[in-house]
């Protein structure tokens, strides 16, 4: 049977397959061992994996990341979130088809007592952030435990296929983020006050100033006397008709399935948002072999950076700016989506939707701070400090560095004047690195038509510049010196290639005239190599704006193992030479839209709110013009929020519909948070010691 | 403004009565400090509904109670959630036996529908309970669930829809009084002039009875509850353990209408006080018992954990009445954890009282409840 697997990948390792056999509904099949329930049946080509018990409706993937329970199959006679468990052999697969039935026979049950522990300071998350305070706690030796649920460290950068952004000395500007995971996950081990454990939920932060914590399933209770909230973000999803279609979710929980497990969750991807998440992601698609339809952001030009989408235009994904989704279509799963143009004000303007074939639909669309820690910390009397997107939303480079900031702030704290104050440059940094993109400028005018010259295609200042780093002549300098301010070429370039291969944008390119002015040869850095090339074959070459400038045979392919990356060149006409930014990898025939736009004929008030508990936008709407503005009684009512995930997924969007219907952000009530962070069996709280 | 009534607390005791004299065409205000109804204990109540009690006073009240939820859906058009799942309190030892069994004479004699079923029978009844040493159970199939979310909408609606005026976020500081009589009705927002003000204030009774010198015995104490992920129907009634473990007194879960267990224990020593943050040693006390008497459970997933009061009276039973140094204010409060059961009930009772309306099983119903009794006695499961 046909397995949708990620076989070649241009950066990740695929590892040998050791497969076991399982089934499904019945059916027998294989899988990689221990993989991820949910992962084997998307190899498998299954995407929905039960259906609702309230509306009958297909549920499948969709946080992958143990918050929801949309996953959920019954694996062995036990409802479980597929996502978070591991496959075991010859394993009994069932979609979940309406509520589970309570497994009846179970073994008997050991208690145990639950393992208390104490430690001076408790990092929850292994992120760039919680890894780069548990160093500086490391360094100054303060007692300190970090806490990832993952099974490995590195948070969302384990996911990070691509080169990053900032500056080589303080968050390893174009290195891959997986291998900066890896890196500062390794350099933690020498600090021997640091205790790190993997597999490990925070599930609350009691009033007694325990922290109940599951590790490997079992029980703990945890006494901090401080805690550093490092515990990332949540994406946010969005209202439409349609959304409560499986194969919608967000970027989150497809880079965990396409770049941590190998598995195709999709053939044709459509991407809603434009910000460096969406951009990123649709990259990360093509180097996994799929297909990106496009991608619709809302604004008339991407949140993300400008280097990301000249680079995904380029590839052949065209990027609609103001534009929006309209709805997802299709029976159970997507099967098309349409999008519309968009108003200033974001109002659709009719006549300009369009449909796109497309069997997954990604919602990037922004991340909004974890703050439950935060708030149950300060509601339990433990001093807490966050860090990370959980401070603030920005890039990795950013919570490497504001991670750093807090670890010293703590370390500070706890030792007092034997720790170094904090430099106030660093600060300085730290605004950077969290800086949104500036300004968009022109091209350098270089008039010098010999030699090699580096075309530097980023236009948009940026807190980025390991090429003005690596440049063996320094003759690539920021224009006033600043990490935020454009790379300009300033000298004598000897065409070695370093800056093209250290680029995260992949926008720099060299014009060599040195063999002929009149067809320079025009060298571009390439990382897309599932889609390989070779010498001889045609590429349509692109500008920056992703216009076509013609198609031109490949000279010379000169791969780079370390950067897993390559330079291919072309010769060109001098007159194009410098508009080539890169050539284009996908078929326009993907993006092609469908001959007739579908547009629903149903209100937009049909779309779900709270995709646990299937309550429309409808219903909530009808609450807020009665009067209510608080999401207690909203949840009260409707029970939205009362799901598995706990609000997580709609409480933004209620908000958003307050703020749509006029109510300001200050009159609106929040929901009231509980414990616990995740769903959790019963026999777990008793049991202490565990299975 | 002058109301002829205000009633202090939407809440499960203030709501009904609020509604229900609305309806009988009086101009009612609900004043609360809460954003919104039932926001106080009534939304941490766990749903259960019985008038299997002891004593003539809360069977009476709750047996209107059952019968109003009951016919809720078909009269007024809401779903409240409302299932007759019964209740069950299982027995493992003999002095329960005993205890349950002596009860259950009194309870037939008010007329109540509740067996003795042997263990066996029992275990039909909730598949999987833990057999060894299981002596019997009782069982009273009229008794109940319903949501108390949806109830509280439901009564806030009706009584929106009925006239009533809630102000919300308005706590009550004062109450002023001449002669024996309460004037007027104070809050940081403006002052309301009433005929009659009822205190069904909850967890603030007694502040709110200090401020016409009356000394109402309400003191909460805190209990934690929790709820899992919902699984197809697989027990019954609410079951109901008395017996006590290190840490506990009894504690009870049941299925409700979604699927979700909802279970609750009472601390032991009682924790005085109102907090409202969650501790770390519920969930291990609470699922350790639960999963000892009843095996299956342990695969269930928790979901939410909650903690609410109960506000006390030293006997366990409501006090209910007219206050002694104003003759216009009643107060309905210290319902020891009950108010949900009892609101409805009780607040066509209040409606009662307030139009001087009463029968005389109202006034056999008050004399339990009365605010001047000496409190020695003990409720039998309070």
């Amino acid at each position: 049977m046909k397995q949708f697997r990620i076989e070649e990948h241009p950066i990740l390792e695929v590892p040998v397959l050791d497969m076991i056999s399982f089934y499904f509904n019945g059916e027998k099949m294989q899988a990689r061992r221990a993989e991820m329930i949910s992962s084997a049946l998307i190899a498998n080509g299954i995407n929905v994996f039960g259906h609702h018990h309230k509306d009958g409706s297909a549920q499948g993937i969709f946080c992958a990341n143990g918050q929801c329970a949309k996953c959920t199959v019954i694996a062995n006679g036990i409802a479980v979130k597929s996502c978070m468990t591991p496959l075991v052999e010859n394993m009994i697969v069932q979609s979940a088809e309406g509520l589970p039935t309570l497994a009846e026979e179970v073994e008997p049950m050991e208690f145990k007592p639950i393992e208390e522990l104490e430690c001076e300071v408790l990092i929850i998350g292994g992120g760039p952030a919680g890894l780069s305070a548990a160093t500086e706690l490391g360094k100054h030796g303060v007692d300190t435990l970090l806490i990832d649920d993952k099974n490995a460290l590195g948070g969302k950068l384990v996911l990070q296929t691509h080169k990053f952004f900032g500056s080589e000395a303080d968050s390893r500007a174009g290195t891959r983020g997986h291998h900066i995971g890896q890196i500062l996950a390794e350099e933690l081990k020498q600090y021997p006050s640091v205790t790190t454990w993997v597999d490990s939920t925070a599930l609350f932060v009691f009033s007694d100033q325990k922290v109940g914590i599951l590790k490997d399933g079992v029980y703990k209770l945890v006494s901090p006397r401080r805690i550093l909230n490092a515990a990332g973000a949540r994406e946010k999803f969005l209202r439409f008709p349609g959304n409560k279609l499986a194969r919608i979710y967000g970027a989150g929980a497809f880079q965990t399935l396409v770049n941590r497990d190998l598995v195709r969750p999709t053939e044709r991807l459509f991407i809603i948002g434009g910000g460096n998440v969406g951009l990123i992601a649709g990259y990360h698609a093509l180097q996994a072999g799929i297909e990106v339809v496009g991608l619709a952001e809302a604004m008339p030009s991407c949140g993300g950076y400008k280097v990301h989408a000249d680079k995904l235009s380029r590839f052949g994904v065209p990027v609609h700016t103001s534009h929006s989704i309209l709805c997802a279509n299709g029976n159970e799963t997507v099967e098309s989506i349409t999008i519309t143009q968009v108003d200033k004000n974001f109002r659709a303007i009719e006549g300009t939707e369009k449909t796109y074939a497309c069997d997954t639909i990604l919602i990037a669309v922004g991340l909004d701070s974890l703050s439950e820690f935060t708030i149950e910390a300060e509601m339990a009397g433990i001093p807490v400090d966050s860090a990370g997107d959980a401070l603030e939303i920005a890039e990795a480079s950013s919570a490497m560095f504001n991670g750093k900031i807090a670890g010293l702030k703590i370390a500070k704290a706890m030792k007092g004047e034997s720790v170094e104050d904090i430099p106030e440059s660093w600060y300085a940094k730290a605004e950077v690195l969290k800086a949104h993109p500036g300004a968009i400028k022109a091209y350098q005018e270089i008039l010098d038509e010999s030699g090699v010259i580096p075309i530097i295609h980023c236009l948009q200042e940026i807190p980025c510049n390991p090429c003005t780093t690596v440049c063996p002549t320094n003759s690539i300098k920021t224009e006033d010196g600043s990490l935020f301010a454009l790379p300009r070429y300033t000298g004598s370039c000897i065409g070695c290639g370093k800056c093209l291969l250290i680029c995260p944008g992949l926008a720099i390119t060299l014009v060599d005239y040195r063999k002929d002015p009149q067809t320079p040869i025009v060298t571009i850095a390439y990382e897309i190599m599932n889609m390989s090339l070779k010498v001889g074959d045609k590429r349509m070459l692109m500008d920056i704006e992703a216009r076509e400038l013609g198609e031109f045979e490949v000279l010379a392919v000169v791969p780079y193992v370390k950067q897993n990356t390559q330079l291919v060149r072309f010769a060109v006409p001098a007159g194009i030479a410098r508009k080539v930014a890169g050539f284009r990898v996908q078929d326009p025939q993907v993006s092609v839209a469908l001959e007739e736009a579908i547009v629903p004929d149903r209100i937009s008030d049909e779309a779900m709110i709270c995709l646990c508990e299937r309550v429309t936008v409808g219903e909530v709407r009808a609450l807020i013009r009665k009067g209510i503005n608080d999401l207690n009684q909203i949840k009260a009512i409707t029970r939205a929020g009362m799901g598995p995930c706990g609000a997580k997924t709609c409480e933004v969007l209620i908000k958003s519909l307050l703020r749509e219907e006029g109510i300001p952000v200050t009159d609106v009530v929040p929901n009231t948070k509980r414990p616990i962070f995740i769903e959790v069996p019963l026999g777990t709280f008793p049991a202490g010691g565990g299975k | 403004m002058t109301y002829d009534v205000i009633v202090i607390g939407a809440g499960s005791i203030g709501l009904p009565a609020a509604l229900y004299l609305a309806e009988k065409g009086q101009k009612v205000l609900v004043l609360d400090p809460e954003h919104g109804p039932g926001q106080q204990n009534n939304k941490k109540a766990i749903g259960g509904v019985r008038a299997t009690h002891s004593d003539f006073g809360k069977i009476s009240v709750c047996l209107r109670s059952i019968e109003i939820f009951r016919t809720w859906h078909e009269e007024r058009g809401d779903d409240i959630g409302w299932m007759d799942n019964g209740y069950s309190f299982p027995a493992y030892r003999e002095q329960d036996v005993k205890a349950l069994q002596a009860l259950m004479r009194i309870q037939h004699g008010y007329g109540l529908n509740i067996k003795w079923l042997s263990a066996g029978e029992y275990q039909a009844l909730v598949p999987g309970i833990l057999m060894d040493g299981l002596l019997g159970s009782t069982y009273s199939p009229e008794d109940g669930s319903c949501s108390p979310l949806l109830v509280t909408n439901a009564f806030y609606f009706h009584a929106v829809k009925a006239g009533v005026e809630f102000r919300f976020q308005e706590a009550v500081t004062g109450i002023k009084s001449e002669h024996g009589i309460a004037t007027e009705v104070i809050t940081k927002k403006g002052s309301y002039k009433a005929g009659m003000i009822l205190n069904t204030a909850g967890n603030d009774a007694r502040e709110i009875g200090a401020m016409i010198n009356d000394d109402l015995k309400v003191f909460p104490d805190n209990h934690e509850a929790g709820i899992t992920e919902p699984v197809a129907r697989f027990f019954g009634p609410m079951v109901v353990d008395l017996r006590k473990a290190p840490g506990s007194a009894n504690f009870y879960f049941y299925q409700n209408i979604e699927g979700q267990v909802v279970f609750c224990i009472t601390p032991d020593p009682p924790i005085l006080g109102i907090d409202n943050r969650s501790t770390s040693e519920f969930l291990p006390i609470c699922s350790k018992r639960m999963i000892e008497i009843y095996p299956r459970l342990r695969n269930l997933k928790v979901r939410r954990t909650w903690r609410g009061q109960y506000p006390m009276t030293p006997d366990g039973f409501p006090i209910v009445g007219k206050s002694l140094n104003a003759e216009n204010v009643i107060h309905a409060v210290g319902m020891c954890g009950q108010g949900f059961m009892l609101g409805p009930g009780m607040g066509e009772l209040l409606s009662r009282m307030c139009l001087n309306e009463t029968t005389d099983d109202d006034l056999r119903v008050l004399q339990s409840f009365d605010p001047q009794r000496d409190f020695s006695a003990e409720e039998a499961f309070k």
